[in-house]
């Protein structure tokens, strides 16, 4: 009898279970924050896309205090050096933060210290550069799917034939190997579309531009180019000082590139391309991802973020509020993010990348 | 090289007085910047605390022994840094599987290094070429090894980076050990004596029959030593291998020696204050930290730091100049 009460028992608990974790995750969990604080450990700070990055940080941060969501916030930028991060980190640890979000320098060589954080009960979240610690939350871009995302767009606009120069980024570097396998395995079911050179163009316009000029003497007429972000522009230049007609470039959000874009379509209204790279807004998702997870929400250890992608449509929106130079990105919401993390846990589509807001940039 | 009775011994060719201060000073410095940490910072001051502080206080360390048996030559190594990635690839990628391999590859490379200091000794070469060539295939082979970070540290190394030492933390403890065993090797001992001399007077220490190429492949080889340890730590602490992680420790370490009281000139090193100087570029970054200073400042403050104790230097040495 005792038995069998203990079965029943059992029986209802595992019928409940799904529906009460179910209401657990669902939307943005507000547990109380107001006392946390939350830390930024940045490996390097010297680029318009870092500088970017750390703005939209300093947004969401602001939004947090102001909502009294956190206690206090800090940024803490390296020299592009492990050593110098892991020393960082080790004094946040110190310091007793309650969550370190880390923008790492090196996949794993800061692994040692985010397990000395996790000891010590510290929530980490790795983001862009990240860290294969298994303790610490990741917050990455699927960039193979970008890769296969813009292979499957080339091929469908030549009607499966066609030859295809890529352009690649920083040799070594594990988004240059991932854009260019999606890449790969993307033209992979399209035999007539051909790759017939590809230069490393290191996500910088002036060396795309030097790279592309470099080999099309010895290339026959292209009709696409799939790049990486920040290479768009160069790769016209390099097009156009050499005589040859515009191919279907890949642009990479860079204000530049989508202000190129807008010109080449006034010539010819239908040229047709998109646009997609990381978007430095992702600092701001990795910060409501700690907010969230201090808040109780119960958090997949990898999530993975929609990557930005701005078509033709949306490109006079876009243009009107990027400044020169600019990265496009929104800033991410708390109320977002926590979709973002829902549709991770339960495997669902992700919420698409919305379009920023004046100011954001 | 072991001392030979039947050669005349050399007596130091400095005066100790003013040179036995920076040592203190620099302790000095250090206990102030302590203070400051834990007035800020009470759980600083706590086991815990001081382990996360300086736990990479023991790689840099090892980096800053490395470049004072250069320094002392009067010599620079510009290679120093890619020599303890090559040294934390090789053992990440092979002294778990494959230890006999690891070891073997770390013994050549601390040849490699002796092998470099018989060069610039035998030709005459200036170091700062050499080992700058040098940076590169030490950089150039650690890629090929690992050319991306990965790896994994064998659990003793691990383990014994971690070890729970009574009273104070390891990193403590070595920097009592390395003082010791340095002050003892450069300063007290007769060999020590002679290596400072190749450093001060090389000419004459020649002329009296010394060895000038078995001196600096034995300075040199040291300093490989003392690389490979610095590698060994990191791949204990960061239980991982990348071969750009070293690459910043070259200038740190020359900066840890003259902090603690070396001079570039050669033939002056201090090893206590090498231990001291590590600590004080070590502490400088937490420190900032622990102040809310913006981290942006941290490499202006080591150099800044670096300018103040070669300022003090010279006004202490004009003064001595005017008391003679």
């Amino acid at each position: 009898m005792n038995a069998l009460r203990t079965l029943a028992f059992a029986l209802g608990l595992a019928a409940l279970a799904p529906i009460a974790s179910a209401h657990a995750q669902e939307g943005v969990a507000s547990g109380d924050t107001s006392g946390k604080r939350i830390a930024l450990s940045n490996s390097y700070a010297g680029n318009s896309w870092r500088q970017q990055m750390l703005k939209t940080w300093d947004r969401a941060s602001h939004d947090a205090l102001a909502q009294h969501l956190i206690k206090e916030t800090k940024v803490v930028n390296a020299n592009a050096s492990a050593p110098e991060q892991a020393n960082q980190i080790e004094s946040l640890i110190v310091e007793g933060w309650d969550a370190i979000v880390i923008n790492a320098a090196s996949p794993t060589a800061l692994n040692g210290v985010i397990q000395e954080a996790c000891d010590q009960h510290i929530v980490v979240v790795v983001f862009d550069g990240l860290a294969t610690a298994p303790c610490a939350y990741k917050v990455a871009y699927d960039y193979v799917a970008m890769g296969r995302m813009e292979a499957d767009f080339v091929a469908k606009k030549l009607n499966g034939r066609g030859n295809v120069l890529e352009v690649r980024g920083i040799a070594g570097v594990s988004v240059d190997d991932d854009i260019h396998r999606g890449i790969t395995e993307g033209f992979a079911q399209t035999p007539g579309i051909k790759i017939v050179g590809s230069v490393h163009g290191n996500w910088t316009q002036t060396i795309a531009q030097k790279e592309v000029a470099s080999v099309l003497p010895s290339l026959p007429p292209i009709d696409a180019v799939v790049t990486q972000g920040g290479d768009g522009w160069g790769t016209y230049q390099a097009f156009k000082a050499a005589g040859r007609p515009t191919p279907l470039i890949i642009f990479g959000n860079r204000q530049d590139e989508l202000a190129l874009w807008r010109d080449i379509l006034k010539e010819n209204p239908n040229y047709d391309t998109f646009s997609v790279s990381s978007a430095p807004g992702c600092a701001s998702v990795a910060f409501w991802v700690a907010q969230q997870i201090l808040a109780g929400k119960k958090v997949p250890k990898t999530i993975t973020l929609p990557l930005p992608v701005i078509e033709k449509k949306d490109l006079d929106q876009w243009l009107a509020i990027m400044p020169e130079g600019a990265v496009a990105t929104p800033v991410y919401t708390r109320e977002w993010t926590a979709q973002l993390i829902d549709a991770n846990a339960e495997g669902k589509p992700l919420p698409p990348s919305p379009i920023a807001k004046a100011g954001d940039m | 090289m072991p001392p030979d009775a039947s050669r005349p011994r050399l007596s130091a060719p400095f005066r100790l007085s003013p040179l036995a201060a920076r040592p203190l000073l620099a302790a000095l410095a250090l206990l102030l910047m302590f203070a400051v940490i834990v007035w800020r910072e009470p759980r600083a001051a706590s086991y815990l605390g001081l382990r996360l502080l300086l736990n990479f206080s023991i790689p840099l360390m090892f980096a800053a022994f490395a470049a004072m048996a250069v320094i002392v030559l009067g010599d620079i190594d510009l290679g120093l840094g890619p020599f303890i990635g090559l040294a934390n690839v090789i053992s990440a990628r092979w002294l778990a599987g494959n230890p006999s391999l690891a070891a073997l590859l770390l013994v050549l490379s601390l040849l490699a290094y002796a092998a470099m200091g018989a060069l610039i000794a035998a030709r005459r070469l200036p170091s700062i070429v050499i080992t700058l060539g040098a940076s590169f295939i030490w950089l150039g082979a650690g890629l090929l090894i690992l050319p991306t970070p990965g790896g994994a540290a064998p659990d003793w190394l691990a383990a014994l980076l971690r070890l729970h030492t009574p009273f104070v933390p390891l990193p403590l403890w070595l920097a009592v050990a390395l003082a010791l065993a340095g002050q003892i090797l450069f300063i007290t001992s007769p060999a020590g004596v002679v290596l400072r001399g190749f450093g001060g007077a090389p000419e004459a220490l020649i002329r009296a029959g010394w060895s000038l190429i078995a001196a600096k492949s034995f300075l040199y080889g040291l300093a490989g030593a003392f690389g490979i340890l610095a590698g060994l730590a990191l791949t204990g602490i960061n239980t991982t291998g990348d071969a750009n992680f070293g690459t910043p420790y070259t200038l740190l370490a020359i900066a840890a020696v003259i902090v603690g009281g070396g001079e570039f000139a050669g033939g002056i090193v201090s090893p206590p204050g090498t231990v001291i100087g590590a600590l004080i570029l070590l502490l400088s970054g937490a420190l900032l930290s622990f102040l809310d200073v913006s981290t942006d400042w941290q490499l202006s403050v080591q150099g800044g730091i670096l300018i103040l104790v070669l300022a003090l230097r010279a006004l202490l040495r004009k003064r001595d100049a005017h008391a003679a």
